[in-house]
């Protein structure tokens, strides 16, 4: 199907990332700008794979600590209490909240692990290549970019908790180191996914050769 | 006839129609969206910027949540969690909790005033791709829908032990999380570069 498709990049074109306006490619290696918004002009974003394995690897590596230390620690009447993000969706379900248990599960573990195997299957493709299902990878690209900020939650949680409950001796929550590793696979999956160029899934051994 | 467009999606180049009616393009290939056309949308996009700068400014400067046990009271606003992590040696955490909740869509309404306001008077604003640039870039940052859920979870976390008590800033703040997503799909981008284009 994408013999007789023209694509900017089989044409010679190149599409401004801000404004969307067409514009015919110069030389092989010079530096182009937008004549209408002035963007640096990329056919591609600038070494979109390998950029997005090194984000997904790191995002990967801060996910075990993220998951096995604790985010938070309560201390009441003198006793303290770690939670991590499992513990905490077990206490959910054991008290009767399942509803809110599965929004965190899904939130805070399930999204981010998809996230990243979404991102890294997307690479695997991508590098080989493939015209497989183009435009259900597309989709798949889509989801991951919309749906990633919704891990944030778990971290809002712990901000409101940090400020609700300071009541000296009574009761007292503070953020642990598990809360940092966590942010920061939400914020390099959220980088990850945007410097994935979903250009390239279209990029196929066939368009290419044209 | 309209110009010719690649799509941001697939790169692929198609005829963008010249839509009279509101509506939407989709590409024929991936099926990306590729223009909404949106009825007065320079004038709506201000609208709502207004009322939106007016419910965060309500939403910083009101008690939000106030968390009630035995004779105890704890009156907290908007900052008191960012400033909570910050003094628990959690820079990091309360730098990101900052720029989600407050900073990114303050600046996303800020730069959509710069855009608009002058528009609805027929002049250009200085600098226009830039600020439309830091605008595109700050989206994906603004995530106070995101803290709406937060707060859900955390009021339900907490009902058992003590009593909660929602302030004036939290229904703004609600309201709030409307506003901005209305005020992201109401900004027709190719009609401000069309103006762009054709300001001389």
């Amino acid at each position: 199907m994408s013999h007789d498709l023209k694509t900017a990049r089989n044409q010679g074109f190149i599409s401004c990332h801000t404004c969307h306006l067409l514009c015919r490619k110069a030389g092989t290696d010079a530096i182009m700008i937008c004549p209408r918004c002035g963007s640096r002009l990329h056919q591609r974003k600038p070494n979109s794979t390998k950029r997005t394995w090194a984000l997904v690897l790191a995002a990967f590596i801060f996910y075990i600590p993220a998951n096995v230390l604790p985010i938070t620690t309560v201390t009441s009447l003198g006793i303290a209490q770690s939670d991590t993000i499992m513990s905490g969706v077990l206490y959910f379900i054991k008290t009767g909240m399942w509803p809110i248990a599965l929004v965190i599960f899904v939130a805070s573990i399930f999204v981010p692990l998809i996230k990243l195997l979404i991102l890294g299957f997307l690479l695997i493709t991508v590098q080989r290549k493939s015209s497989w299902r183009q435009k259900d990878r597309t989709r798949l690209y889509r989801i991951t970019e919309v749906v990633g900020r919704w891990s944030m939650v778990d971290i809002f949680v712990v901000t409101i908790l940090v400020a609700l409950v300071k009541l000296g001796a009574l009761a007292s929550i503070q953020a642990q180191a598990g809360a940092i590793f966590f942010c920061a696979v939400v914020v390099i999956t959220l980088f990850a996914a945007m410097s994935f160029d979903p250009r390239l899934i279209w990029d196929t051994k066939e368009s290419l050769n044209e | 006839m309209g110009s010719l467009i690649a799509c941001h999606d697939c790169d692929l180049i198609q005829r963008l129609p010249h839509l009279t009616e509101p509506g939407t393009v989709q590409c024929i290939r991936c099926g990306a969206v590729l223009h909404q056309k949106k009825r007065n949308s320079i004038e709506r996009t201000l609208s709502l910027t207004l009322a939106g700068l007016v419910l965060f400014g309500l939403a910083n400067s009101f008690p939000f949540l106030a968390f009630k046990l035995e004779a105890q009271v704890r009156q907290t606003t908007l900052l008191t969690g960012i400033q909570e992590l910050y003094a628990q040696g959690m820079p990091e955490l309360s730098i990101i909790v900052l720029l989600t909740t407050v900073l990114a869509p303050l600046a996303q309404m800020l730069c959509m005033l710069y855009i608009v306001l002058p528009l609805t008077f027929k002049r250009i604003p200085l600098a226009l791709p830039h600020v439309f640039r830091l605008l595109r870039r700050l989206q994906p940052w603004s995530m106070m829908e995101v803290f709406m859920v937060g707060i859900l979870v955390s009021v339900v976390k907490l009902s058992k032990m003590a009593k909660i008590v929602p302030g004036i800033a939290l229904f703004s703040f609600l309201a709030l999380i409307f506003i901005l997503a209305a005020l992201t799909a109401s900004l027709d981008s190719h009609l401000i570069w069309e103006k762009w284009e054709n300001r001389r």
